[in-house]
């Protein structure tokens, strides 16, 4: 080791190593100071000025500097919190709320803004010294888009919604326009957010400090379901679920809660709870069929995983040409719904294909938008009626009065209750390659796999967003490539269309790390370490469940065998399979004339 | 014919620009300089265009730049740009029928779709119109 690098914070020494600034070395000291713009996972811009501290460098001067954007020094003394570092932070906070739609009580952010949270602490009361922004100035608010709300009277242009779009989905559907006063954060030409080449991630919202960019809210509509007496209310939990809702209770993230969530989802009135997991597993033995006749034939290799909606809208929209490559499976939400309308009834007793309300909860904006394909019901009504997300479920239990550390632990409504290990780790970027892997060996060999833990498909932190993978299966050199992040996608889907690509399959998780971070799930922006908790959550459940390949588990062998047949059956493909459309037309891309 | 936008515009002289300025980003500014000379103005499909072919850039990126410079217009422009001031000294001064005389001696421009016809005439207007619905009923 050489010579310890170290500093001085608010009077103690602190050592740094590799930080890429100031402010991930006070945050690691144990400080904090305020920030708007900066998000560890994004680019920095330093526009906010929140982040200011105090810097005495060893000749004696002393300077004010972002320390997001200032790299650390050796010998310098930061001080966080001095009378000027609060005064211009107090200046940044009263600018913006004067120029702020400041209807907090009715806002979806209210309680989680941080804006709201600074001009608390720092003691906002009083912004009349500055000309405020007059309500006939307001712009109009944006709900056009299924999964995400945009208030521009809310937005304090930190950029960040522009960085993660960017960074994340490869093209910013958001971006500034205008100067001065008149400027905003906005698609092109203020077009409503429906209808530009969003694809519905909520990476945008993850990140947003303030109510300009929330989740589509559904909770009303839910509450109205279940104090229906005429209807049942189904609720199905996807597998990142668990491992994040914790956190809105003060749990730790990673620690899994399926049995408080069941027990909160009983409380609350459903009527039957399943798991999304258990339909993790019909997908994987769908999609390794798939995946093994495909290889056999040598036909629309690679394989696209299917199951996150904003890869499949991202084909749809500008790559309609690659579509034959996505897996035919409907994703697990997309499953579970229409098996429990055909077989609850014939299990449950007052349950009926009328009656039957289907409810799941998402760690996915996204999802809200594909419970909507129109492929996905039928005249008007659709498999799942209505998603909720992570952070929605959490307002439900909030609101209705549950204590959720202190639920009695319920278990999931039989028969499909039963889940497998690679179903859980189907959250985590490359849970699902690994899970395909794992059955597909045994399709092949007839063997089970005895390598289980496939590690080199997991990791979820930024370095891990492409990640390649070559197995052997009994001779035959497989290739799987699992990719997070739509801007890292679009580089395999070059490499696919330049002819450079060898692998045999791609999974594709828009989110980056997976769904484990997807924009439903709790607010997570300022701490990238949150969602390896979370994934580590999801592999230790794996780790120690009873079965770890879907094919083992007893309740999915008994679906297929007392109605489903087999993998690739006809009825398999009438509930389990969909198609996708060509949504070119109108996209970012449709310029040409033909 | 020429690649056309849905606008009706000839965007191959868009890929020329393009490629002169390397497809790069920190070019922008020029490759919009450029664009407006061959248009006159900014159509939103051109920068559509060009934020799908730049890497790192967006469509609503280049609507963002185009939208902070003053020297960029969104809107259609003519060849030559006539202000007639009607501030007060002006107005006093017979502003208005120096207006009215312009109004007189240039034909109104139409713009369909991003595609302008200069010197316009009631009959002229007609055979516009009529030739583009035949070409949607053929369609
Ligand atoms: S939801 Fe995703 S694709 Fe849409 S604007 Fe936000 S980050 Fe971009
Ligand atoms: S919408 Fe939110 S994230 Fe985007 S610039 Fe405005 S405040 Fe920042
Ligand atoms: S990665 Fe997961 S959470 Fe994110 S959009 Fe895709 S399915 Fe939704
Ligand atoms: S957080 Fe540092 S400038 Fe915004």
């Amino acid at each position: 080791m050489s010579d310890k690098k170290t500093l001085i914070i608010n009077g103690k020494e602190v050592e740094f190593t590799d930080e890429p600034n100031l402010l991930e070395v006070i945050r690691k000291a144990g400080f904090n100071v305020p920030t708007f713009c900066y998000r560890p996972d994004l680019t920095q811009y330093g526009a906010c000025r929140m982040c200011v501290v105090e810097v005495e460098y060893p000749n004696g001067r002393v300077l004010i500097n972002s320390s997001c954007t200032m790299p650390p020094e050796t010998g310098i003394k930061v001080k966080t919190n001095t009378e000027r570092t609060r005064r211009i932070r107090k200046t940044v906070l009263e600018l913006l709320l004067a120029n702020h739609d400041r209807e907090c009580t009715t806002c979806d952010k209210s309680g989680k803004c941080e804006l709201q949270q600074y001009a608390e602490e720092y003691g906002i009361k009083d912004v009349s010294k500055y000309v405020a922004k007059r309500k006939e100035d307001f712009l109009p608010i944006d709900d056009s888009n299924p999964s995400i709300v945009r208030d521009p009277n809310k937005c304090i242009l930190c950029g960040a919604c522009v960085r993660a779009c960017s960074e994340f989905q490869g093209h910013s559907v958001l971006g500034f326009a205008n100067r001065g006063s008149k400027t905003v954060v906005q698609p092109i030409a203020g077009k409503p957010l429906a209808k530009v080449d969003c694809v519905y991630c909520g990476q945008c919202q993850a990140v947003c400090p303030t109510g300009a960019l929330t989740i589509k809210n559904e909770v009303n509509e839910v509450w109205n379901l279940i104090t229906d007496p005429q209807k049942k209310v189904l609720a199905q939990i996807a597998p990142s679920v668990r491992v994040a809702i914790g956190e809105e209770f003060g749990l730790e993230p990673g620690e899994n809660t399926i049995k408080l969530v069941n027990a909160a989802l009983k409380e609350i009135g459903f009527d039957l709870v399943f798991d999304t997991n258990f339909s993790a597993d019909l997908t994987i033995m769908e999609e390794a069929h798939e995946f093994v006749e495909r290889l056999s034939k040598g036909e629309n290799l690679p394989l696209f995983t299917s199951c996150c909606p904003a890869w499949v809208r991202y084909l749809e929209l500008q790559h309609p040409d690659m579509l034959k490559h996505l897996s035919s499976c409907k994703s697990p939400q997309g499953m579970l719904s229409p098996v429990l309308r055909t077989l609850v009834p014939k299990y449950f007793e007052g349950f009926s294909e009328e009656n039957i309300n289907i409810v799941s909860i998402m760690p996915c904006t996204a999802k809200k938008a594909e419970a909507k394909r129109s492929q996905l019901g039928k005249d008007g009504k659709f498999e799942t009626d209505y998603v909720l997300t992570t952070q929605e479920l959490a307002k439900m239990i909030k609101s209705a009065g549950i204590d959720f550390k202190s639920l009695e632990p319920a278990e999931g409504d039989s028969p499909f209750a039963l889940y497998s290990g690679a179903a859980t780790i189907f959250g985590a970027s490359g849970g699902v390659a690994e899970a395909a892997v794992r059955t597909a060996y045994e399709f092949v060999t007839g063997e089970p796999l005895s390598d289980i833990d496939i590690k080199s498909m997991r990791g979820v932190d930024k370095n891990h967003r492409c990640k390649d993978v070559e197995l052997d299966i009994k001779g035959t050199k497989v290739k799987v490539r699992v990719v997070s992040t739509l801007k890292e996608a679009e580089k395999s889907l070059q490499e696919i269309k330049n002819g450079t690509s060898d692998f045999h399959m791609l999974e594709v998780m828009a989110c980056p790390g997976g769904c484990i971070n997807g924009g439903g799930q709790p607010r997570s922006c300022d701490d990238t370490h949150v969602k390896e908790k979370r994934a580590q959550g999801l592999y230790k459940e794996d780790s120690e469940l009873t079965y770890r390949r879907s094919n083992d588990n007893p309740d999915i062998k008994k679906l297929y065998a007392e109605y489903l047949e087999a993998p690739g059956s006809h009825k398999a493909h009438e509930l389990l399979h969909t198609v996708y459309e060509d949504k070119f037309k109108g996209s970012y891309k449709d310029v040409v004339k033909a | 014919m020429s690649p056309q936008t849905h606008a009706g515009l000839d965007y191959s002289k868009v890929d020329e620009i393009l490629a002169n300025y390397g497809y790069e980003k920190s070019n922008l500014i020029a490759i919009l300089q450029k664009v407006q000379e061959v248009f006159r103005y900014l159509p939103l499909d051109v920068m559509t265009y060009i934020g799908t072919k730049i890497e790192g850039l967006s469509p609503a990126t280049v609507y963002g730049v185009a939208t902070f410079y003053a020297q960029f217009s969104l809107e259609p422009k003519g060849k030559y740009e006539i202000k007639v001031c009607d501030g007060t000294a002006c107005h006093v001064r017979g502003s208005m029928p120096v207006l009215n005389a312009v109004y007189q001696c240039l034909n109104p421009v139409v713009v369909v779709n991003g595609k302008v016809y200069p010197q316009m005439t009631a009959d002229a207007i007609k055979i516009v119109i009529a030739t583009i619905m035949n070409e949607e009923e053929g369609k």
